[in-house]
């Protein structure tokens, strides 16, 4: 790995720097994109925990499908939906190494609905950096199943409505109840309190894995300005106002085996359980 | 310690042998008649410190083929026709980021659901690449359960050296009948070639990628022209066919099962004095052209006899390339054709001679 030289002034300290983990390139998401902020916040959490050469990460087919041009580590690329499968092929052949997905919403939450799932049913010791800005960006702003009631998109002219097009799916609310989920949570990249909320939440869906305990998930609600139109402050807003409401921040699943049986379940507990589970919906901000 | 002759099931024969060539990962989803195989695999991957996954779906367990073969290890996936349509997605993936790995497809009656018996109606899927792409994979067709057993090792020995998914196409009858069989030594998988390129973790390295997008246009040429030449050395170098009555007027040209009952009609029709010999394809893919060449020496015409309406016939006809007539008979949908209605092909070819073509 190069780094462009810098001689730093004597009598200065560094106290902010790319992350070991990145890769020292532009990268190629729009002005005002949070990908840029997701993808240092996973970096500075493989480097506090000290397992980039451990780390596998497997990019999806969206906008960050380069995310593997970007992650200094072991990359896979995935068919659209399909990287927690491919994350498990990995993760079993090799239980030493630390394997995390990037996903959409358009991959997670749409074409990759069994994937995930299933990877959440089996328990596998993965981490999945789920990132939901309610729309379909790289291909041009069409409607996503996390798509907001009413909102306008190039597949949904006039909002989406409820009557033809559903209503948004909530990927942690339903990846909690399931037995195999260790640690679930959603967070915003929004202010830089909700970000630093959103770094532990993914430290913490990192150590579930690295205890072995079973599937971390985070759901990072980010901005897509481009495609929304709006300027990239409006759009960090919109998160707060509109987005939060249908998509409540919050912890929805710690599972600890110690939680688990102090309260003598017979099942890991989902949202709103016994031990080792925060309330779901704690407000943002 | 060589193994002793057993009498085993096409696909438990299969699955072990695969055991044997070092294979520890299975991934796969229930559909007959393949269903032995992840079942025995269930029990006996374990047993060998590998692991099986009952996938969710095809689609899942090709893509858990793709993460399993891109970390270095020798996995497989097995499935029948409606399962290996699913699959062809992650194929055409692993073709471009060249992940070894094998795919078994005991074929039954097709289009769409079909029915559960054997045929050989997905030969132009598995020998075209089957997903998108300009792509090919390695195809073995074989005719026995002993030479079904043997191609595993081959298999995933030429998954490994060319970095290719590969395909043992095999069919209900194979699957499902016993036979005598010879089981191959066990290979060590810790002391097979290492594989610098798998994403293990990158320790003290330089990260590795295993990737299939290339946004540029003349990245996306390249990547086809490095595949491209690699099948050419493939088709160079991989043919497999056995030409049993060399020499003979006319060839009957047939692949797994049909070829056994082939075997028996061209023995009555040589019995009945007809200059007639089999050529067999063992690779359907890379289809063994040189194998044409050598009988067209002395051959007068060609019947093509397939458990489809008409599939291999068409790379007869490429091979043969109009230097003698081709015929063609097929039975299909599960219905497997008797020595009877082959013999009868053969004796009409013979009499009709150049008016069949």
């Amino acid at each position: 790995m190069t780094s462009r030289t810098w001689e730093r002034p004597s009598g200065t300290e560094i106290v902010y720097e790319r992350p070991r983990s990145l890769t020292d390139v532009v990268t190629h998401y729009c002005p005002g994109c949070t990908h840029g902020i997701a993808h240092r916040l996973v970096a500075e959490v493989i480097d506090e925990l000290d397992i980039r050469e451990r780390a596998v990460g497997i990019a999806s087919v969206g906008c960050s499908v380069l995310a593997y041009k970007y992650f200094d580590v072991d990359m896979l690329q995935a068919a659209h939906g399909r990287a927690p499968a491919v994350a498990t092929g990995v993760k079993r052949v090799r239980p030493e190494t630390v394997v995390f997905t990037y996903q959409g919403d358009g991959d997670l939450a749409a074409i990759g609905t069994a994937e995930i799932v299933h990877a959440a049913m089996r328990g596998e010791n993965l981490t999945v950096i789920f990132i939901n800005n309610a729309i379909f960006g790289m291909t041009g702003g069409q409607m996503a199943p996390t798509t907001l009631v009413g909102q306008e998109t190039t597949t949904s002219p006039g909002g989406r409505r409820p009557q033809r097009a559903g209503y948004p799916i909530r990927v942690c609310e339903m990846i909690s109840v399931l037995d195999g989920a260790a640690y679930v949570a959603r967070q915003a990249l929004s202010s830089p309190q909700s970000i630093a909320r959103a770094k532990k939440a993914i430290r913490k869906a990192f150590e579930a894995q690295l205890e072995e305990r079973g599937l971390g998930l985070v759901e990072l609600l980010s901005s897509c300005s481009v495609n929304w139109k709006m300027s990239p402050g409006d759009a960090l807003r919109w998160i707060e106002t509109h987005m939060v409401p249908v998509y409540p921040l919050g912890v929805f699943k710690d599972w600890t085996e110690a939680g688990a049986e102090a309260a003598s379940s017979p099942v890991r507990p989902a949202a709103g359980g016994s031990d080792g589970a925060e309330r779901r919906g704690e407000a943002a901000g | 310690m060589k193994s002793e002759r057993v009498l085993m099931k096409g696909n438990e024969a299969l699955a072990e042998a695969a055991v044997r060539a070092g294979c520890r990962y299975f991934f796969g989803y229930p559909i007959t008649p393949q269903n032995e195989i992840p079942e025995y695999m269930s029990h006996r991957l374990p047993e060998v410190g590998g692991q099986f996954i009952q996938a969710e779906s095809e689609v899942a367990a090709i893509n858990m083929l793709y993460g399993a073969g891109g970390a270095g290890a020798r996995a497989m996936t097995s499935s029948s026709s409606p399962g290996i349509s699913l699959k062809q997605e992650g194929i055409s993936y692993m073709a471009a980021a060249e992940v070894p790995g094998l795919i078994v497809n005991m074929t039954r009656g097709g289009p769409g659901l079909g029915g559960i018996q054997p045929a050989q109606s997905d030969y132009h899927q598995a020998t075209r690449g089957g997903g998108h792409g300009d792509y090919r994979t390695i195809v073995f067709g074989p005719a026995t359960v002993q030479e079904m057993v043997d191609l595993v090792g081959k298999a995933f020995d030429l998954a490994d050296r060319y970095r290719t998914p590969v395909v043992i196409v095999g069919d209900g009858m194979l699957g499902q009948m016993m036979e005598p069989v010879v089981l191959p030594d066990p290979v060590d998988p810790d002391r097979l070639p290492p594989k610098p390129w798998a994403t293990t973790g990158a320790r003290g390295r330089r990260p590795n990628l295993i990737n299939s997008l290339h946004l540029a246009a003349a990245e996306c040429e390249e990547l086809n022209r490095r595949l491209q030449a690699k099948y050419s050395e493939i088709q160079a170098k991989e043919q497999m066919a056995e030409i049993v009555h060399p020499g003979a007027d006319y060839f009957v040209v047939a692949y797994g099962t049909t070829a056994r009952i082939c075997r028996e009609a061209v023995g009555q029709a040589r019995e009945e004095g007809l200059s007639i010999g089999l050529l067999r394809p063992i690779t359907l893919w890379p289809f063994p052209t040189k194998a044409f060449e050598e009988v067209l020496e002395t051959a007068k015409g060609f019947l093509t006899v397939e458990m489809s309406l008409g599939q291999m016939v068409d790379d007869v006809r490429l091979s043969v390339g109009g230097r003698a007539p081709v015929r063609f008979y097929g039975r299909t949908g599960g219905v497997v054709p008797s020595a009877e209605e082959v013999l009868g092909e053969i004796r009409r070819m013979v009499e009709e001679g150049d008016e069949g073509r």
